[in-house]
């Protein structure tokens, strides 16, 4: 099991991406940025970054506005 | 006994919070922006007690922005690093100001804030807001980063809240964008708790 944000549960499998836990989560904003166990994850390693069962995943949701 | 030019020591921070004007009056924080968030969140840094703040934008100021920044009338036309500069030496001349009248590029990240302990992400848009995110944390990733994302529209006070993970902290709704347009009151309470959570990590113990 992956704990996104504190909050949301996602099921856990072998070789599961951070790409893979954006699907699940349905998460479809363009602007994203992604921390495992609080380590910041770059965009170009979406589809390869494995994360591992029992991870704390952060997904920051970045709004326009300033 | 006030000593001018001792850092910490200024009598505008006597009713500081105990403890933390020492540590504050030695730090360094970068601003990427100096617009809604950025300017509010400079003045309130300033207010308690920052030493040493880089500013870095490329704007010039205009009237549409004096609905949410802090620039005035006078300010109209020049450039927003200069106006910033001379507010906040209007409040405590001893800060120490570093100026960058330039766009920040994922590539002079690194470089600009070098000695900045601390950086409060302040643009306007939010894949500008998502590369500066990956530079700060690529090039510094032992340093925080306060960053803002949704704090457009008015009221939803209660949706305001901090999300932190590591080095990474966002203040705002996470939500809100600014198609809604952008209200004085909730860009400058983003850019207080941006200034807030810095505060509380420049001030925590540090192992």
């Amino acid at each position: 099991m992956i704990l996104v944000n504190n909050r949301d549960k996602v099921e856990w499998r072998e070789g599961m991406t951070v790409q893979d836990v954006l699907d699940a989560m349905g998460y479809d904003y363009a602007l994203i940025t992604v921390t495992i166990e609080g380590t910041f994850v770059p965009e170009h390693d979406y589809e390869t970054c494995t994360v591992p069962d029992g991870s704390k995943v952060g997904l920051f949701h970045l709004a326009h506005g300033g | 006994m006030y000593i001018p030019g001792m850092k910490g020591n200024n009598p505008i921070f006597e009713r500081n919070v105990p403890g933390t004007t020492e540590k504050l009056a030695k730090a360094t924080v970068g601003i990427a922006g100096c617009g809604g968030l950025g300017s509010n969140a400079a003045v309130a840094l300033l207010r308690a007690g920052i030493g040493r703040l880089i500013l870095v934008d490329h704007d010039t100021v205009e009237a549409s922005n004096l609905n949410r920044q802090h620039y005035f009338q006078a300010d109209i036309g020049k450039k927003k690093v200069e106006a910033l500069a001379a507010h906040l030496k209007a409040i405590n001349p001893e800060v120490e100001l570093v100026l960058h009248d330039l766009e920040l590029t994922p590539e002079n990240v690194p470089e600009i804030y070098a000695d900045a302990e601390l950086l409060i992400e302040a643009f306007d848009r939010a894949d500008r807001k998502r590369w500066l995110i990956e530079s700060w944390c690529v090039a510094f990733p032992d340093r925080p980063i306060v960053a803002a994302s949704g704090v457009s529209g008015c009221g939803n006070t209660d949706g305001m809240h901090v999300h932190s993970s590591g080095n990474i902290h966002v203040c705002g709704d996470e939500e809100s964008d600014m198609t809604m347009g952008l209200c004085a009151a909730r860009v400058m309470m983003a850019a207080c708790m941006q200034a807030n959570v810095a505060i509380e990590l420049l001030t925590g113990d540090k192992e």
